[in-house]
């Protein structure tokens, strides 16, 4: 018979190491796809994931139960992640010389006609993962919670640890971030 | 150039963009692993920190209990020295024999 999720923290928590591998195996794929926002190389991800599930372990006896635990787990890995992204500012500083012709061409396409360039398009693609990676790790996690995965201040609040007027003054900043690294990347292709 | 527009398109591409949750093989035992070495470190760092305590205990016991005896005056007047008595223990069954009938 299949144990409930709070059968097996509760296994855990008595020393049964073992029972937390259904909960590894049921997580990992949400898991990594919140790494593979934030993270590039596949190393990375195994990284990253790997350490938010040993924090997981080492930190279950916090978990009170109150809320679900998927919601826990996603908390300590969006902290996790946020971690890793100011450990790794390497490629923040580098310029837009690198952008590939299909970008390039998406973005003529974009200053001839704003409206015939489409989003779905993998330039467009390729050329937000590159701004993204120029965002400050505040800057980038804020975007990518806020304008990207749509959700509202009060859930960036609780999953980042920051509070509710320090997360409107970070979207604030992160925006204008945004917008100074494209003015610089269109400067650069097109003056 | 639009800005605002070219960041919203941006965004909405992003948003188009279907997150991969792919899981390398065996990842979960991998994991397991990881958990069960470091049970097995924690475990020993206990004991290590367990014995270190004991040990540092000890210590303290004979420092305490040199310092009493080295600091508590001798209040026996039996004029013996220590090697007196030590001789005197020594030979004990020795005496008792010579005194047995």
């Amino acid at each position: 018979m299949e144990r409930s999720e709070a059968e097996l923290i509760a296994a855990v928590l008595a020393g049964d190491a073992a029972s937390f591998e259904p909960l590894v195996q049921k997580y990992s794929p949400r898991v990594f796809a919140t790494a593979r926002r934030y993270a590039r190389r596949e190393s990375e991800i195994e990284d990253i994931v790997q350490e938010v599930w040993l924090k997981a372990f080492d930190k279950l006896k916090s978990f009170r139960g109150e809320a679900p635990f998927e919601h826990w787990l996603m908390r300590m890995a969006v902290r996790t992640c946020y971690d890793f992204l100011r450990g790794h500012q390497r490629n923040r500083e580098s310029s837009f010389s690198e952008i590939s012709e299909p970008e390039e061409d998406w973005l003529e396409r974009f200053v001839a006609d704003p409206v015939s360039a489409p989003e779905d398009a993998d330039a467009a693609k390729l050329l937000i993962d590159r701004v993204m990676e120029k965002l400050s790790p505040e800057a980038r996690l804020v975007i990518q919670l806020l304008e990207i995965e749509d959700r509202s201040v009060k859930e960036i609040a609780e999953m980042t640890g920051w509070s509710v007027p320090l997360v409107k003054v970070r979207a604030f900043r992160a925006r204008g971030e945004m917008r100074k690294i494209l003015a610089r990347m269109t400067k650069e292709k097109y003056l | 150039m639009n800005l605002a527009e070219l960041q919203r398109k941006l965004v909405a591409a992003a948003r188009l963009q279907k997150p991969d949750d792919r899981v390398p093989y065996t990842f979960e035992k991998r994991v397991m692993a990881l958990i069960a070495e470091r049970t097995a470190a924690a475990r020993n760092v206990l004991w290590v920190r367990g014995l270190w305590r004991a040990a540092i205990s000890c210590v303290a016991v004979a420092v305490v209990c040199g310092a009493v005896s080295l600091f508590t005056p001798d209040k026996s007047d039996s004029g013996n020295d220590l090697s007196q008595d030590f001789e005197n223990t020594l030979l004990a069954s020795v005496d008792q024999g010579d005194t047995a009938p």
